[in-house]
């Protein structure tokens, strides 16, 4: 890979990128609230889903955390929210969100398959019934009450903001050694280690980023709902809806996993809005629909992990094995 | 395989999309010859129970008798309601979006009000921008009255945790001071918003009139597996045993109970005592225990009332927040007809004067006038405090033994 | 106090058992993580209460009925549905996100399926509730059938599996497919009859569970998270796993309840359950995985 090829390869996506994140700046003018609405839902589940996918596209390891990180930001702002000023409070909540993941990560990530999958569900009840229990015996109020000014255009952009950085980070992580020593990881560990990769300091390394995301979006979206209790913040339907989202999508990809929030979230929507008695039959059929019928979209991509070799993004560098050959 | 793939993927985003143009297209052109209503309640999810036994079947039963007398009786004119409903999967995320949705797509004339504490709060601010009325009807909270500051055209109708708490307690002290109970109260909550709020009440109360708490803690919602709890509050030696739990937790403790002959002279379980269902599970051991809520059977209009739900949705109504709901209803109803109009306003302006005709009698949305206290007698769920109201029952003491569980 | 707490830590572990075996043979032999479980479960439930409160058929008679029934219906949904899933999967890691992502999907038809013909409310009916007394202690009748159904169950299988022909052939699907083919069993007559035994046993806990659990068509998550929970800690396929860490998990929720605080319940099953995931990878009684 020369210098100027590089260049050109990094420099027109990041243009690219920015003309449409600053189209997207505009949406708030243009719709009502309620597109605003479904497009702050879109937004959140895409930067939920490209961090889920960081880590668990590159290890395989299916994580059902999302939502712990997502609760710890909500609630984070939640205690903090009307004493410091918002800004701070959010880096209160990713700090908050990064030493929990370190603790997570490095205890767990020896953890495979099926076993890691039902550890971080797991972990999810731990953390709620933990939270719970707090507030039921030293603050003894459960509920909290976030009455902050901050509208849903703002929400919008914060998300939207957060969504860039997310792909930015991801895009570079792409070039970056990192993004390499993970690409061997996920072709093969005992490769990886063999080159001398450390492999469980960059998987908790990853794991940490991608929960910082998502602990920011909790914390993002926490001031929407006015009233937060474990139950509410720390909903294990969201983790699951990223996962799906996600696969769906294509995890392996950058941009594989808005691929499939946009087409869900939108499903969703049409669903609930023609089938209030119905949905869950509906939701049902059509995950049936998409697993029997579209093996391309979910499983298709998913292949790809022990297939042949397919670049990591569209025009990403070439991969691991092209390059160790 | 790559392009294939994401070639599909595309596909079915594009056929998305434009399904959920359609979808959104139809919802519009709407003329005013019919009253549009909007709600989003948990008809599924872990609010589901709870919004089928007090709210949903309410809000079906009204339009439906509405509809059958020719609709809402606007100046000279009826207009029938026509209803659009969602689900919001008890989520607060999902609340706040179809609410945006009734409001700036459906828009709806008139939004009724979700299932459950959290959800009143989650879609509270958005009504009030809009300047939607908002009956919460399901709310129990603290900050009831700060809330109806805030939001000027909420009414929090089932008011506070303190006010059932104080209203238990000052009827526990008549019976202390009569000599008939000692002064020792287990308590046991549930570990979620309503548990705690009225444990929390509870526990000053008490205290204030001098009770001695015993026993005072939590269970984690959703367990309902009681056992030990209640053997180790039987060797305690409390004549007053108060469970401020939810129905699944109700059910288990009084069947734990039944099961251990703890039989105390004063055995207090809610919510979901003053359901049907727990009549249904335990029938004449029901007889004698108190819960929060009840209602006047003998008042005519609440015996009519009870009569209608069960003809039309094949149950009867729970005792609580069912007849508040249908309270809320019935003004609603008639702040429309006073307004003489459809305007938004106006009939806010109405529901704020209050004065309504309702089963609850003289009624202004937000009034505390119900059964604070209640208990099942002869298969009735009466009411027996505040003791000052019409109709206040004298309290069946000590509870029977009971007879199910040898 | 200390026996009656261990008492009813037992009859509570009986049932976490109960409801988890089946799932420990889906999972274990059949390769199927069915995330519908608690669904079937719910299913024998409501199939109970209908029995019971409009025929008069008593539950523990209902299951010569219901048994055989949820066998059979677990029998079509493996070969209708989850079949061709097995036949397209390359490798175990494919077939365990396609059967996640199809049992999903069941998960909500069948749920949605309860919700138009039972509503949302909640559900219980009374029976066997009289108390029985064990060594001093009082414990509903209802719920020491369930225990002694989860004890026999698990210790029959237990036999059956290490015994018998069949069982050894389901042990050796279990352990590695590919070479069980090369000793002449049928594969995929054995992973579809585990299914279905698997199902037949999630009908037996749904039926004896709504004797005395409050159930609503929401629940069936918590029953298939609570079944995971004790298949994964007493290692996956293992019956006899199953049925200690249910019984751990129950006395250690009673001894909290009873000694700590009952506030702490539920999050002392997953201290214990991750606790033993990290000494443990594979489980209390599982094998190291490759």
């Amino acid at each position: 890979m020369n210098i100027v090829t590089f260049k050109s390869d990094f420099i027109k996506p990041v243009i690219l990128g920015a003309i449409i994140f600053a189209a997207l700046a505009f949406l708030p003018s243009l719709v009502d609230s309620y597109y605003m609405s479904l497009a702050i839902s879109i937004t959140s589940f895409a930067i939920l889903a490209t961090a889920w996918a960081m880590f668990s596209g590159p290890t395989r390891y299916i994580s059902l955390a999302t939502v712990v990180f997502f609760g710890i930001g909500a609630y984070t702002v939640a205690v903090l929210g009307e004493i410091l000023p918002f800004p701070v409070v959010l880096i209160c909540a990713a700090l908050a969100g990064t030493v929990l993941a370190l603790l997570v990560g490095f205890s767990t990530l020896r953890l495979a398959g099926v076993y890691f999958v039902i550890f971080t569900f797991g972990l999810t009840e731990l953390v709620r019934q933990v939270v719970s229990w707090y507030e039921v015996n030293v603050t003894r109020e459960l509920g909290r009450y976030i009455f902050l000014d901050i509208t849903q255009d703002d929400i919008y952009w914060q998300l939207l903001t957060l969504l860039a950085v997310l792909l930015l980070t991801g895009f570079i992580l792409g070039r970056s050694r990192l993004g390499f020593a993970l690409r061997i990881i996920g072709e093969d560990e005992t490769v990886a280690k063999h080159c001398g990769i450390n492999v469980t300091r960059v998987k908790v390394a990853l794991f940490v980023l991608s929960a910082v995301f998502m602990t920011l979006t909790g914390a993002i979206m926490a001031p929407r709902w006015t009233y937060i209790d474990p139950v509410i913040a720390f909903n294990p339907m969201l983790s699951f809806q990223v996962v799906i989202m996600a696969l769906l999508g294509g995890p392996r990809r950058l941009l594989g996993p808005i691929l499939g929030v946009i087409p869900l979230t939108l499903l969703f929507e049409v669903l609930t809005a023609n089938f209030p008695n119905h949905f869950s039959i509906m939701l049902g059929v059509t995950f049936m629909v998409i697993v029997y019928l579209l093996p391309g979209g979910v499983i298709g991509l998913y292949e790809k992990y022990g297939g042949p070799n397919k670049p990591s993004h569209p025009n990403g560098p070439p991969t691991t094995k092209e390059k160790t050959a | 395989m790559q392009i294939s793939s994401r070639l599909r993927i595309a596909t079915l985003a594009a056929a998305t999309t434009a399904l959920i143009g359609t979808a959104l297209l139809g919802a519009q052109a709407q003329a005013q010859d019919t009253y549009r209503i909007g709600y989003a309640i948990s008809k599924t999810g872990p609010g589901a129970p709870g919004a089928n036994t007090s709210t949903i079947p309410n809000y079906e039963m009204w339009v439906k008798e509405v509809n059958d007398a020719g609709g809402l009786k606007v100046g000279d004119k009826m207009i029938p309601i026509e209803v659009v409903e969602y689900d919001d999967r008890s989520s607060s995320e999902e609340a706040v979006r179809a609410i945006e949705r009734l409001i700036n797509q459906d828009k709806v004339d008139f939004i009724l009000s979700p299932w459950g504490t959290g959800l009143n709060l989650a879609v509270a601010p958005i009504l009030d921008r809009a300047g939607y009325a908002h009956l919460a009807g399901t709310a129990v909270s603290d900050k009831a009255p700060q809330l109806s500051k805030r939001w000027k055209n909420s009414y929090w109708l089932l008011g506070t945790g303190s006010q059932y708490a104080n209203e238990l307690a000052t009827f526990l002290d008549q019976l202390k001071s009569d000599g008939k109970i000692n002064n020792k109260v287990a308590m046991i909550a549930v570990a979620d918003g309503f548990g705690i709020e009225l444990s929390n009440a509870g526990r000053k109360a008490l205290e204030k009139h001098d009770f001695e708490l015993v026993y005072d803690k939590t269970y984690p919602l959703g367990s309902q597996d009681l056992a030990t709890i209640v053997n180790e509050i039987k060797s305690l030696g409390a004549d007053t045993f108060v469970a401020f739990s939810y129905p699944p937790g109700t059910l288990g403790l009084t069947e734990q109970a039944r099961v251990l002959n703890f039989n105390p002279k004063i055995f207090y379980a809610g919510v979901g005592t003053a359901f049907p269902l727990y009549k249904d599970r335990f029938g004449a051991d029901a007889e004698g225990v108190v819960s929060l809520g009840g209602a006047s059977e003998t008042d005519p209009k609440i015996a009519d009332y009870i009569k209608r739900h069960i003809a039309f949705a094949g149950r009867e109504p729970d005792r609580w927040a069912s007849i508040v709901n249908w309270a809320s209803l019935q003004s609603l109803q008639q702040a429309i007809e006073r307004a003489g109009s459809t305007d938004r306003d106006a009939i806010n302006a109405e529901l704020a004067k209050g004065g309504f005709d309702t089963i609850l009698g003289s009624y202004k949305p937000g009034d505390q006038n119900f059964w604070q206290v209640g208990q099942w007698q002869d298969g009735k769920f009466v009411g027996i405090a505040p003791t000052s109201m019409d109709g206040a029952q004298a309290l069946i003491f000590p509870k029977p033994d009971w007879k199910g569980a040898q | 106090m200390l026996s009656y707490a261990v008492f009813s830590g037992i009859t509570l572990g009986g049932m976490y058992a109960l409801v988890a075996m089946g799932l420990t043979l889906q999972y274990g032999v059949s390769r199927i993580m069915n995330l519908a479980y608690g669904e079937l479960v719910v299913v024998a439930s409501f199939a109970a209460f209908v029995l019971m409160t409009s025929a008069g058929i008593n539950p523990v008679i209902g299951l010569l009925i219901l048994i055989p029934a949820s066998f059979a219906l677990n029998w079509a949904i493996y070969r209708i549905l989850l079949k061709p899933l097995v036949a397209r999967a390359k490798n175990r890691g494919m077939l365990e996100v396609d059967s996640i992502l199809a049992t999903f999907g069941l998960l909500f038809i069948v749920q949605g399926v309860l919700l138009v013909w039972f509503g949302g409310n909640y559900y219980s009916y009374d029976f066997m509730n009289s108390a029985v007394n064990v060594f001093g202690a009082a414990i509903a009748a209802n719920r020491l059938v369930a225990l002694g159904f989860a004890v026999v169950i698990g210790l029959g299988f237990y036999l059956i599996l290490t015994r018998t022909r069949i069982g050894t052939a389901l042990r050796a699907v279990a352990v590695d497919p590919q070479s069980a083919r090369l000793v002449a069993i049928d594969v995929n007559f054995a992973a579809c009859f585990a299914f279905a035994l698997g199902g037949a046993m999630a009908a037996i806990g749904g039926v004896l569970v709504s004797m005395f659990l409050t159930f609503s068509t929401s629940m069936g998550v918590v029953f298939t998270m609570k079944a995971l929970i004790v298949v994964i800690m007493g290692g996956v396929g293992n019956i006899l796993g199953a049925l200690v860490a249910g019984l751990i998990l129950g006395i250690a929720e009673a001894l909290v309840a009873t000694y700590i605080d009952p506030g702490l319940t539920i999050a002392v099953t997953y201290v214990i359950f991750l606790l033993v995931l990290l000494i443990k990878p594979s489980g209390l009684f599982g094998r190291a995985t490759s």
